[in-house]
């Protein structure tokens, strides 16, 4: 595997769209070359070479190319943009939609992410050391399909509506997260260590969330359905057990109504 | 003005029935001339072929209801974005595109004229706001009357003047175009909670039916003597068996016979007729009506129809039938708009996955072909996607692909997960048509033009006519390799001149050209009564004056083509 390292060295004045950030962009380029791929300031079109140092030629493909981003790219969005394979590394704190629709490789953000990482998802992993934005692992504005495979760990806390639309995949929080947790989820699973605020599972047709800590407000629209002993992560414990959003529509599978999972630590 | 001569194209004018032979086409002031002076720019259209530029008959292009579809699915402009370009400004969406994307999609493809197929009348300043933000394209909207409580209560008496005086009204103060028929009564009868599955289902409270309203819409339409005929999309759309509510309202033109000086010889306009073309009894024996629809259409020639075809794309829904709409939600459980516009109609929007993995959609998608090749005379049958409902208008190279090549229908088949199912319920797979050039010309140009009684202004080459030609690059004299060079063929024309101005070369926007909103004036006795009735349910009702009702002035219609009918 071949790393390419770039290094913030101009920093934009306004929020820089670096879509091109990613190893399927990079692969099969010399340094040069990288340096001359397209973003925007602003509506400005502009290139890589701008902003960042290149050192590095990438691997002959996207899974034989490993990005390190060094520098503060707290104003750079987009990075990991459609990803499918390699490595990205963001040494320090990210703007928005890191990951967005990414389907495989790997990121790991030592920083916090901003809003909107990993919209879409379809697969890979993306990994969070810092602290995750709003509408993490989220589908886009107006649209019902959201991350659908892939996993996400975030050590730190989480903003809200995380898991909006939810299909299919993993995300864990560490820490706490805030309102609206999994809305219209129709699959996939959400951990969170710490503690939720309020509105888990609104509108939730299928799907888990399992929660450590304590939950603010409960949702009305959730029943209590028995206790249930769970490993999670390797942590055994009871668990209350809610099924919901009874307010929603439900599928039957095998003559059975399958209801949104809620899980809370007892 | 510049003059043009566009030198040794192949040319396809069912006007002057001219069929592929090597012409020169002569431009002069804004109008096909005879001929030019030598001062006159060339085109070289050798190997390519000529057409006059396409007349769409019904779309979803303009006002509050496309407009609510952009704002509630932003992600219909995810990844469809194109930048400035030359003379083009930026623009987005893919199945709802915006106004500017929308005027240069369709000029690219050889569009001059198109046809806003349902105009709320309430609404009207909005549509002629984004008719007006719609470049190159020639437009006119078509104001709704099927639910409207005036026309139910002058029919309910079986007053076709006044019915008659009223929609002459309406036409002016919307700047409208033609009478257009929603789901008759259902509409309105959603308000209560129901609908008209057929055209017998009584609306409540007006106690009328879908075929009063439609037998009264054809008489006023015809007492006017307006271009166009009585548009209507029947009760019952989209349902399995909904073929017989078809005929049902078919049957109600029996015996009305076209009253106008603009050419046009039907009186009644049957659009998307795919969507009405369905038999079975559930989704699951849902199966192919088209032979029993197109076999009365064929026999009865005081009807036109617009085909509605499948794509097979991510759409958006979007329709004046509100109560379609939710049982489309119902079905397909994804996100619903209503609007409700008081006293007139109503309308929702869904969006929608035509996908070629599931029977329905196949067989709709079948059904959407079959028409086209079952008709007889191309110029009573026109293609249309119900932009966006059944796929977006920027698919028409491709549904002429299909309808050009029986090989590109066998491939497409062969591509579906039910391929049997396609087969059995449909007889898609047992057609060999190809509609020719000549025929695309009667089905995209000439037909449309002589339906909306446009035929002596465009959708032909003769000399006086509008100068709105296309040239494309597909060269008829050479067999096709690959179907796949249709449907490129005809995305990006080589050229293509609206009224006189060249406005696309070499498949790029070179002009935002002279675009006109068409409108009929209708002169009518004067009628107290209906001024009166207008007057007080102003007041008594509508949560707006009449002074704010009218569309006019340069702000909405900054380029007014007024059609004068003298009904007096």
């Amino acid at each position: 595997m071949e790393t390419v390292t770039i290094t913030l060295k101009n920093a934009p004045a306004l929020y820089l769209e670096a879509d091109t950030i990613s190893p399927d962009a990079f692969a099969g380029k010399t340094a040069a070359k990288i340096a001359e791929l397209p973003v925007f300031e602003g509506n400005v079109p502009s290139t890589l070479g701008k902003y960042f140092e290149v050192s590095g030629d990438a691997g002959a493909t996207a899974a034989d190319t490993k990005i390190i981003v060094k520098g503060d790219v707290k104003k750079v969005k987009y990075i990991g943009f459609k990803m499918t394979a390699g490595e990205l590394v963001i040494e320090k704190t990210a703007d928005q939609y890191v990951g967005a629709w990414m389907k495989g490789g790997k990121i790991l953000a030592r920083g916090d992410v901003g809003a909107f990482a990993a919209t879409a998802m379809k697969g890979g992993e993306l990994v969070v050391e810092g602290n995750a934005g709003n509408y993490l692992g989220a589908a886009y504005r107006g649209d019902w399909r959201g991350m659908s495979g892939g996993k996400i760990l975030v050590k730190g806390n989480a903003g809200s509506d995380i898991g909006m639309y939810m299909l299919g995949g993993e995300i864990v929080v560490n820490g706490n997260a805030d309102v609206h947790v999994m809305t219209h989820a129709e699959g996939g699973k959400t951990i969170i260590k710490g503690n939720a605020a309020s509105k888990l599972g609104g509108q939730m047709v299928d799907g888990t969330i399992i929660i450590f800590g304590s939950i603010e407000v409960m949702m009305p629209g959730f029943k209590p359905n028995g206790e249930v002993e769970l490993e999670v992560d390797g942590t055994k414990a009871k668990f209350a057990h809610f099924i919901g959003d009874m307010g929603e529509r439900h599928k039957k599978k095998k003559g059975v109504v399958v209801y949104g999972n809620l899980y809370k630590k007892i | 003005m510049s003059e043009y001569i566009i030198k040794n194209g192949h040319v396809f004018d069912p006007v002057q029935g001219i069929k592929g032979d090597k012409k020169d086409i002569a431009i002069k002031d804004g109008k096909i001339a005879d001929k030019v002076s030598s001062a006159a720019k060339v085109i070289d259209a050798a190997g390519k072929t000529v057409m006059a530029g396409a007349v769409e008959i019904h779309a979803h292009i303009a006002g509050p209801k496309v407009n609510l579809g952009r704002i509630y699915r932003p992600e219909d402009k995810l990844f469809s974005c194109t930048p400035t370009k030359g003379m083009e400004r930026m623009g987005g969406g893919a199945s709802i595109p915006t106004t500017f994307k929308t005027g240069y999609e369709y000029a690219k493809m050889g569009y001059t004229t198109a046809m806003e197929a349902a105009m709320p009348p309430l609404f009207s300043r909005h549509v002629h706001e984004e008719i007006r933000d719609t470049p190159i394209i020639d437009e006119a909207a078509f104001p709704v009357f099927g639910n409207n409580w005036f026309v139910l209560e002058y029919l309910k008496n079986q007053e076709i003047e006044n019915t008659a005086a009223y929609c002459a009204w309406l036409l002016k103060a919307t700047k409208g175009y033609a009478i257009k028929v929603v789901n008759p009564g259902g509409t309105e009868a959603w308000g209560w909670g129901l609908n008209c599955l057929t055209v017998n289902d009584p609306v409540p409270y007006f106690d009328i039916t879908p075929a009063e309203i439609i037998r009264g819409l054809i008489e006023a339409n015809e007492y006017l003597g307006l271009p166009h005929s009585m548009h209507i999309h029947p009760n019952n759309l989209g349902n399995p068996g909904c073929y017989e509510t078809t005929l049902d309202t078919l049957k109600l033109a029996e015996g009305y016979k076209a009253k106008n000086k603009f050419g046009r010889e039907q009186v009644l306009h049957l659009t998307h007729t795919q969507f009405h073309s369905y038999g079975g009894t559930n989704w699951g024996d849902f199966e192919s009506k088209a032979k029993e629809v197109t076999d009365y259409v064929n026999a009865n020639k005081n009807i036109t129809i617009d085909t509605g075809n499948v794509t097979l794309d991510e759409t958006t829904t979007m329709t004046a039938d509100g109560p379609f709409e939710h049982h489309l939600t119902g079905l397909n459980h994804l996100k619903w708009a209503n609007v409700d516009v008081e006293l007139e109609t109503a309308a929702g929007v869904v969006p929608y996955i035509y996908s070629p993995n599931i029977s329905v959609c196949a067989i709709q998608w079948a059904i959407g072909l079959e028409i086209p090749l079952l008709m007889k005379d191309p110029m009573r049958c026109y293609i249309t996607t119900d932009h966006p409902n059944a796929g977006p208008f920027t698919r028409y190279p491709r549904v002429i692909k299909w309808l050009m090549s029986a090989k590109a229908r066998e491939t497409q088949i062969n591509a579906f997960k039910h391929k049997d199912k396609v087969l059995s319920q449909t007889a898609i797979g047992t057609m060999d048509r190809e509609i020719s050039l000549y025929e695309l010309a009667q089905m995209t140009r000439a037909g449309p033009a002589k339906s909306l009684g446009l035929s002596g202004m465009c959708g032909g080459l003769a000399p006086g006519m509008d100068a709105d030609v296309a040239v494309y690059n597909f060269n008829p004299e050479k067999p096709v390799a690959n179907p796949d060079d249709i449907e490129k063929a005809f995305s990006r024309c080589a050229a293509v001149f609206k009224s006189g101005v060249q406005v696309v070369s070499n498949g790029d926007i070179v002009s935002n050209g002279n675009k006109r909103t068409l409108w009929v004036n209708v002169k009518v006795k004067d009628n107290p009564q209906v001024t009166r009735d207008i007057k007080e349910k102003f007041i008594k009702y509508y949560s707006m004056t009449q002074n704010n009702y009218e569309a006019l002035g340069h702000h909405f219609i900054p380029n007014p083509y007024a059609l004068e009918v003298d009904a007096t």
